[in-house]
């Protein structure tokens, strides 16, 4: 899927989706109904995830609205539950499918926007490595390597817990989820930056490159403009599978208890604070958290999956 | 009786956009200890013929109809267990690339002695004695040491040797040789190809020499098979081929063979290119880039017919009796 | 050959040396260590001597190899929070954590390789597609997820296996605890281990699956059918022989990573392991705990990756001739 123009991003990406959607890839989309179902379940989670304070039937950050008498009520269909909360509530009377919806909205801003960053670290990090090459080239490349070495895990929770020790008290809270998803972003650039590179030198030696060059075109918008879009492929495949990742790691960093501020709970928080409950047989509280938690990383995975498999050629 | 008889045989790929037919109704024989020239572009149909015949069709491919027989056997649609038996000791196979060929973590004795001992009766230090034999008759110098060296100790042209002498260890009476010098330099291609041919001469193996370059063909083979678009084009004595090309197709490929004798002011090529699975035409599928082509050559498509040559047989209707032609 | 032992060794103390550094940028500059250790009435005088005492005042270079100094003997300083010599509580707490990451690491190898090479053979019957769809399962289901539940089934519900703790342990040489030697100890390590193990079991499994199909379409397999040999001598000596070889630098990180993940099982689990208090620490700042921690999982990591080189260099030929001699 290469570009032998010297038109701009605009004309290569378009270019791009135009062939993607020609393309066996579609085909294959719609011939597999396991992936159809994934896409969908991961766009009716988005949508409400996006329109949640709408939809939510309660309001579970309203202290107003909670009523401790309503707590530990358990889901509609076992004995004692009713309609009005139909997954239940917690202990303090929130309704567990609103919670749970909020929940997913914390969890999708941060999967996505630490992605997001780390894309945006990598991408270009690794264009300018792969394109210019020198020093850079291999200071960055050896970075990359020593930090692949690490889980991303332990990574996001070093960096998270650096953050913790060096701002003061105060401001935790508000900044913890900025600082969640700058510590998941640095945490997972490194392979964003080597597909890149890899693809910037795969590149570098095309002659529709060499041609701009000769023409006097800025470096910077031959990288912008030619470089980044053709590579732009298998990193998308990277990012799905990186999304889903990334809301693993919050979700295993909440539970820790060091991700989210409890005033705005992830569904990993939802699942730390219900497992204080599953012995004593309120099993919902955290039950249903987990298996939202699991079918939104499901879904995700799924279509990464697929993704991968339909763009990798040796595989077909 | 010949050594491999294929008939009417025909490769189908089902694909989502339709049956794609990569080849399609060929016809041709190999007698014992000759060596037949498959030549033809990319593409031809030429490595998927070889690959049927030992039964080693990559899916979705597949015969559709046609025989294949070895020695008078049937040895199309054999189960895999008795395809394996021949393979290897009936039919040898050298491929293109013998850096790719060679498994990298085993030494070359040790998968000349795996085959070996797959396929005779030998026991291990036999099968090693025997393998060490074949160093030496490939040309492989010090082979009691070499034998245990790995392949990638070893030059282009000498994995090329292992290869051949990994083909030939179980003594079979074909070898089917898919582009065996394309990969190697010039200088060494030559040594490689007169290797090939002692060995079969001494050996009295045939060959079906399939490759893209008419020098190779050149120096080898007894008999020449063209292949184009999945058809066969041609076939007939080296000689008659080369200096007397029946079927257009093979006279614009000897004419687009530079002499260095004469002086040429342009590249003398034939216009257009081979089409694609999708899009072979009707009748005979060379039609568009023939020169004589007439009306009957947009609309039937030619078997091979005698040519006046009583070896030499082409796929043309120039040589049809029957119609009356320019 | 001793060469390359000795180049990687070499680049392994580097490495160390790298992360000793941060550790103790981490150590003495983030947050200040005297007022951690001092409480809030202490003087300015006080403080100042206390600055002397400890070096703090002292060039970089000397305060540094000071450290490394101490690193090097195990010293770390002392916990701010629980006021104990962090040597003494790593000791305490870290063979809990190696034995439940050597059993995890166990099971996964035992279980994945296997699975992933049958899987990689037999793409299409339906035993492949089952284990390849759980195995999605597994890779979606985060650790501390597993743990739940497998706690809220043979814990909660079925009432088999302890959900906490490590049982009675036994004490060998030195301060090394075990829980190997009483029922109660493997009852206990059950559960944890299969929760640590089954992320690195799915991810082995899908390496191995992916590397064995790759490893079947190269020519050497298509020439070694093309020879005549045995389904057997093909899958098995061929295929499977060039699908270990790169799959081992795989595995071996994935089992480092195993003392990453081991953080959320120990914490699940209240397994009384060095992840559980490296957690405890982060929640209360307790830099001491965690640049120690730093250090001794970066020497994990390291060790791990010195014996995969050094396994590689065993396994694959063409990393031990020095100098290409080919002949002709």
């Amino acid at each position: 899927m290469t570009i032998n123009s010297t038109s701009g991003r605009k004309g290569g990406f378009g270019h791009w989706v135009r062939q993607v959607a020609d393309h066996d890839v579609f085909y294959s989309f719609t011939r597999s109904p396991v992936t159809m179902l994934a896409a969908f379940t991961t766009f009716v989670i988005v949508f409400a995830s996006i329109f949640a304070p709408w939809l939510t039937p309660h309001d579970p950050f309203n202290p107003a609205s909670l009523d401790l008498m309503e707590a530990f009520t358990p889901p509609v269909w076992v004995e004692d539950g009713t309609w009005k909360y139909p997954l239940g509530t917690d202990d303090q009377g929130r309704d567990i499918l609103s919670t749970i919806m909020f929940g997913n909205r914390i969890s999708l801003i941060v999967g996505f926007f630490a992605v997001l960053l780390s894309m945006l670290i990598g991408i270009t990090l690794g264009t300018v490595s792969g394109y210019v090459g020198g020093w850079f080239d291999v200071v960055t490349m050896r970075l990359a390597d020593a930090q692949l070495t690490v889980p991303p895990i332990l990574i996001a929770l070093l960096v998270d817990g650096v953050a913790r020790t060096t701002l003061p008290r105060e401001l935790q809270e508000e900044m913890a989820i900025y600082v969640l998803i700058f510590s998941i972003g640095i945490a997972a650039w490194p392979q964003y930056a080597r597909v890149t590179r890899s693809g910037a030198m795969v590149e570098r030696n095309k002659e529709y490159i060499a041609a701009a060059r000769i023409i006097g075109i800025h470096p910077v918008r031959i990288m912008l403009g030619h470089i980044v879009p053709n590579v732009m492929g298998p990193t998308l495949v990277m990012a799905t599978i990186g999304v889903a990742l990334a809301i693993i790691i919050e979700a295993t960093l909440s539970f820790l208890g060091v991700g989210v501020p409890p005033t705005t709970p992830s569904l990993g928080t939802l699942i730390r604070i219900g497992n204080d409950f599953l012995f004593s047989g309120e099993w919902w509280i955290t039950i249903f958290p987990a298996v939202a938690l699991v079918v939104l990383v499901l879904s995700v995975n799924l279509i990464g999956d697929w993704l991968r498999d339909t763009f990798n050629p040796k595989l077909r | 009786m010949a050594l491999l008889e294929v008939d009417r045989l025909r490769i189908e790929f089902p694909t989502r956009r339709g049956v794609l037919v990569a080849v399609d109704d060929i016809s041709f024989s190999i007698d014992q200890g000759e060596v037949l020239g498959v030549v033809g572009e990319s593409g031809a149909g030429k490595s998927i013929t070889g690959a049927a015949i030992i039964g080693l069709l990559e899916p979705p491919g597949q015969i559709a109809h046609g025989t294949i027989r070895l020695q008078g056997q049937r040895i199309n649609g054999l189960p895999n267990e008795a395809m394996r038996r021949i393979r290897g000791a009936k039919i040898g196979v050298i491929f293109q690339d013998p850096l790719t060929s060679l498994n990298p973590l085993y030494t070359i004795g040790r998968q000349l002695v795996q085959t070996i001992t797959t396929h005779t009766d030998l026991t291990t230090s036999q099968a090693r004695d025997r393998a060490i034999d074949l160093l030496n008759e490939v040309g492989i110098p010090a082979a009691e040491r070499r034998i245990d060296s790995y392949p990638h100790e070893f030059s282009g042209g000498m994995r090329q040797r292992v290869v051949i002498a990994l083909a030939l260890c179980a003594k079979p009476g074909l070898i089917i040789a898919d582009e065996p010098t394309t990969a190697l330099d010039v200088s060494i291609q030559a040594q490689i190809i007169s290797l090939l041919r002692r060995l079969c001469q001494e050996h009295r193996t045939a060959i079906m020499l399939i490759t893209h370059d008419m020098g190779v063909i050149a120096e080898t083979a007894d008999r020449v098979a063209v292949m184009y678009a999945g058809r066969i084009a041609e076939i007939g004595p080296l000689r008659d081929v080369v200096k007397n090309p029946k079927h257009p197709y093979t006279v614009g490929l000897m004419d687009s063979i530079p002499v260095i004798e004469e002086e040429n002011d342009e590249l003398a090529h034939i216009k257009g290119a081979m089409p694609g699975l999708q899009e072979i035409p009707i009748g005979c599928s060379f039609n568009p880039r023939c020169p004589d082509a007439f009306d009957q050559c947009r609309r039937e498509r030619p078997d091979l017919m005698p040519t006046g040559n009583p070896n030499q047989v082409a796929a043309c209707w120039k040589y049809d009796g029957t119609t009356n032609n320019d | 050959m001793i060469l390359y032992v000795l180049k990687r060794v070499f680049q392994a103390a580097g490495v160390m040396l790298f992360v000793a550094f941060i550790s103790f940028v981490l150590f003495n500059y983030v947050g200040d260590p005297v007022n951690n250790m001092v409480g809030q009435e202490a003087t300015i005088e006080d403080r100042e001597a206390l600055r002397e005492r400890l070096g703090l005042n002292d060039p970089v270079v000397v305060q540094f190899s000071r450290f490394v100094a101490h690193a090097l003997e195990g010293h770390f300083g002392i916990s701010y929070r629980l006021q104990r010599p962090v040597k003494d509580l790593i000791a305490e707490r870290l063979p809990a954590t190696l034995e439940l990451v050597f059993t995890s690491a166990i099971l996964a190898l035992a279980l994945g390789i296997p699975l992933g090479i049958y899987t990689g053979l037999h793409r299409d019957t339906w035993l492949s597609r089952l284990i390849l769809s759980s195995s999605l399962a597994g890779v979606s289901l985060p650790t501390f997820v597993i743990g739940i539940l497998l706690i809220y089934v043979f814990s909660v519900s079925l009432n088999l296996l302890p959900s906490y703790g490590r049982g009675e342990v036994v004490k060998i040489t030195g301060s090394w605890t075990t829980g190997f030697l009483t029922a109660s100890g493997w009852k206990a390590i059950i559960l944890p281990s299969i929760t640590l193990c089954l992320y690195q079991l799915t991810l082995i499994l899908r390496i191995v699956r992916s590397e064995m199909m790759e490893v079947l379409l190269t020519d050497y397999i298509k020439f070694a059918r093309a020879r005549g040999l045995t389904d057997r001598a093909i899958n098995f000596g061929h295929a499977l022989k060039n699908t270990l070889v790169p799959v081992i630098t795989v595995t071996g990180l994935q089992i480092g990573s195993l003392i990453a993940f081991s953080i959320i099982t120990e914490t699940v689990f209240q397994w009384p392991g060095m992840g559980f208090l490296f957690i405890q620490a982060v929640h209360f700042a307790d830099v001491p705990i965690m640049a120690a921690y730093m250090v001794l999982v970066a020497l994990f990591f390291v060790i791990i990756n010195l014996i995969v080189d050094l396994l590689y260099f065993v396994v694959d030929p063409r990393l031990r001739i020095e100098r290409t001699v080919t002949i002709g």
